[in-house]
């Protein structure tokens, strides 16, 4: 891991000259929001961005893709025949992305890429694209990274880091692909001593004012969890929206919906969301969890214990804030977590006879 | 309209003390700055959490679909529009509902105030006509009317239609407000000029559904979003299906919308898809002088049959 420091106005010169050998994607503002686009000739990345309105994850897994396309003629030779679609895996580099978000890829990265399942289109994507973040001096006040394992100068899931200093950038380059990238563009950087850059990181955690604690969520028991008295309370006002899952970057959850013209059709992996009632209905019209308690308990006990228990690598949530502050009724993830990870079984009530 | 609070909780506790109601729904503090949650309270102790100020946009007349409990409702002039439409529509009955009104000031836009400001909000308080912003620090103060949602700056029945206790004093309606100026900009459009605007306006749409979720008149068991036999409309990204939730939602809310902005103000992304539903809640108003739930025994006209009807088409 080597630290270097490179003049803003060389980087820019940098990123532009790169756009023959990479697909640049960064956040530019559009109206009163930010979000990760395609950058232009002669655009560059507005960095002033606090945190994108939805999460990058979108590059990777987009909200509607096409896998795959068929005729259903019979008059033609390949009839009924499924066909990946063409996808471009040229290389990319994502420009600005947020420590959380870098992490965030990190996690759906488990779900997309097992040992036994790979989902071909995150995993080509992924392997094409460097990822370059940003670390947050200013987070903001709905930021609770440093308590679920990440933070705001995080590598996890990181090729170079961006630190902002005046004039300049320092860069830490973690990977090859980091270092490749670097060198493709040019840049010319100085070796620099790491006092400033961790000095930077130790303000920047500081400024986290949002925390919450996790600790127990593992030593919970499952079915205590689950029949919890404050489900009732806290799913009271939710809208089962997609809001909360759609703007999170570790929601991973998609459909798959053909969609057919005349005789020729396409498959579509469209994202999803616990919280629609359609995600669980069954073809009989059962639908296991038919009730909104039902859908928000599924969505808290999936990111707070379910994948605490499987994968004993944290929640399945990066601190991002963007449901806390998207959710149309204000339903607060680190509520929900305080009251799971306080949860205690009232030793009075009666017990369940066996 | 801090000052309802007390009564609001005095009304909610003593119907639950007396037992005429199961659960009271009502406004709990949210955790960020100009959220509030919609809550129940179903003891005498609960009501402690309610809170009543300009934050309070969502319409709970959409948390009493289907219930079976009898209920508490704090209801806003538009809430109780809502309410009217749910019980014509045979969503709950009037026996089960103790309407606790509140003459409403107008509820302030958070989306608004948001692009205000460069900073992150801190907090926002108020003090009747003025809004307090803290943000990057500093403390602006803002005119309430300027910042109201813009559904509120033209309401003009801000009181409850109707109820069974009041939480203050009625206020005075708004005159001379021009309630249709948005929509007839829009009118006066030619077709491409409208097409290029919807197109922009939907583009960032990320088909969530909060507007439609947020709102009461959307209750259908299954929506026709939803429905795959037949699929009226394709589930991803395409923005022809886009539009076509959009449009098809507005005309299933024809004669039925009271404008109660909740569906904007819910969206994530700050779409004011309001203006589709306000065009058809305007052309009602102009064509069957009709304004949706203002009473508990009229249906809307789109869903009546007069024999007497003038027009022909439809003898
Ligand atoms: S659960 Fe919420 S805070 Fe956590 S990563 Fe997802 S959107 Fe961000
Ligand atoms: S928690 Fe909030 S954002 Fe999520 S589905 Fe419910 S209302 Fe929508
Ligand atoms: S369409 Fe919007 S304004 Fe009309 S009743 Fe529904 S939520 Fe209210
Ligand atoms: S709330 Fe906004 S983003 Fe969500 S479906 Fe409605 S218009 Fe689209």
């Amino acid at each position: 891991m080597k630290l270097v420091k490179i003049d803003k106005k060389q980087w820019a010169e940098g990123l532009e000259s790169l756009k023959k050998s990479f697909r640049l994607l960064g956040p530019v503002k559009e109206d009163s929001y930010y979000s990760f686009k395609a950058l232009k000739e002669g655009e560059q990345p507005d960095f002033s961005f606090l945190n994108t309105r939805l999460s990058p994850k979108s590059l990777l897994f987009p909200q509607s893709e096409a896998i795959v396309e068929y005729s259903l003629d019979e008059r033609d030779e390949d009839h009924h025949v499924m066909k990946a679609i063409e996808t471009d895996d040229s290389p990319r580099a994502v420009l600005g992305i947020r420590p959380c978000d870098a992490k965030a890829v990190t996690l759906v990265n488990l779900n997309f890429d097992t040992s036994e399942y790979k989902d071909p289109y995150w995993v080509k994507a992924l392997a094409a694209t460097t990822f370059i973040g940003l670390a947050c001096d200013t987070p903001k006040s709905t930021c609770f990274c440093t308590s679920v394992g990440c933070g705001p100068y995080h590598e996890e899931g990181l090729d170079l880091l961006l630190a902002d200093e005046g004039e300049t950038y320092l860069v830490k380059i973690l990977t090859e692909k980091g270092g490749n990238f670097l060198s493709t563009a040019g840049l010319e950087a100085v070796d620099e001593d790491t006092t400033l850059f961790d000095a930077k990181k130790k303000a920047a955690e500081a400024k986290i004012i949002s925390t919450i604690a996790t600790d127990n969520l593992k030593g919970q028991d499952i079915l205590d969890l689950h029949e919890a008295p404050f489900w009732e309370d806290i799913s009271f006002a939710c809208l089962n929206c997609g809001t909360c899952t759609y703007t999170c970057p570790t929601c991973w959850c998609f459909d798959l919906q053909d969609e057919i013209h005349g005789k020729s059709g396409k498959r579509f992996k469209n994202w999803d969301s616990c919280m629609f009632p359609l995600f669980t209905l069954h073809t009989t019209g059962h639908n296991p969890r038919g009730t909104k308690l039902q859908r928000v308990r599924q969505r808290f006990m999936h990111k707070l214990k379910y994948f605490v228990d499987k994968y004993d690598q944290g929640i399945m949530c990066v601190g991002c804030g963007r449901c806390v502050n998207q959710c149309p009724v204000n339903i607060d993830i680190r509520k929900v977590c305080a009251l799971m990870n306080d949860h205690k079984v009232d030793e009075q009530a009666c017990a369940v006879q066996e | 309209m801090l000052d309802y609070i007390d009564k609001i909780k005095e009304i909610s506790e003593r119907l639950l003390k007396d037992c005429s109601v199961e659960m009271v729904i009502g406004f709990r503090k949210g955790t960020l700055p100009m959220m509030n949650e919609p809550c129940f309270a179903r003891t005498p102790e609960d009501v402690g959490q309610f809170v009543w100020d300009s934050n309070c946009g969502i319409n709970l007349a959409n948390y009493l679909t289907d219930r079976k409990e009898r209920i508490g409702i704090v209801a806003k002039g538009c809430d109780t529009r809502n309410i009217a439409t749910h019980i014509i529509e045979n969503k709950i009955s009037r026996e089960q509902l103790v309407v606790i009104g509140v003459p409403c000031k107008g509820m302030i836009d958070k989306h608004k105030i948001a692009t205000l400001f460069a900073d992150e909000i801190q907090t926002v308080t108020e003090n009747g006509e003025k809004i307090l912003v803290t943000a990057g620090g500093k403390e602006t103060p803002l005119n309430k009317s300027d910042v109201l949602q813009k559904n509120c700056a033209v309401c003009t029945h801000r009181n409850p239609v109707f109820y069974d206790e009041l939480a203050a004093e009625k206020v005075e309606e708004q005159q001379d407000v021009d309630r249709y100026a948005d929509v007839q900009e829009i009118e006066a459009m030619d077709t491409q000029e409208k097409w290029d605007y919807f197109e922009s306006l939907l583009s960032p749409c990320i088909r969530c559904y909060a507007c439609k979720n947020a709102c009461p008149l959307c209750y259908c068991p299954t929506c026709f979003v939803d429905e795959a036999k037949p699929q009226w409309v394709g589930k991803g990204q395409d923005p022809t299906d886009v539009r076509t939730f959009h449009f098809l939602r507005a005309f299933h809310c024809a004669g039925r919308c009271t404008d109660c902005g909740a569906c904007e103000r819910a969206c994530p992304v700050g779409i004011n898809m309001r203006v589709f539903t306000k065009k058809l809640e305007k052309d009602c108003f102009e064509q069957f002088g009709w304004e949706a739930g203002m009473s508990l025994d009229e249906r809307p006209p789109l869903d009546t049959y007069r024999p007497n009807d003038p027009n022909d088409f439809i003898k």
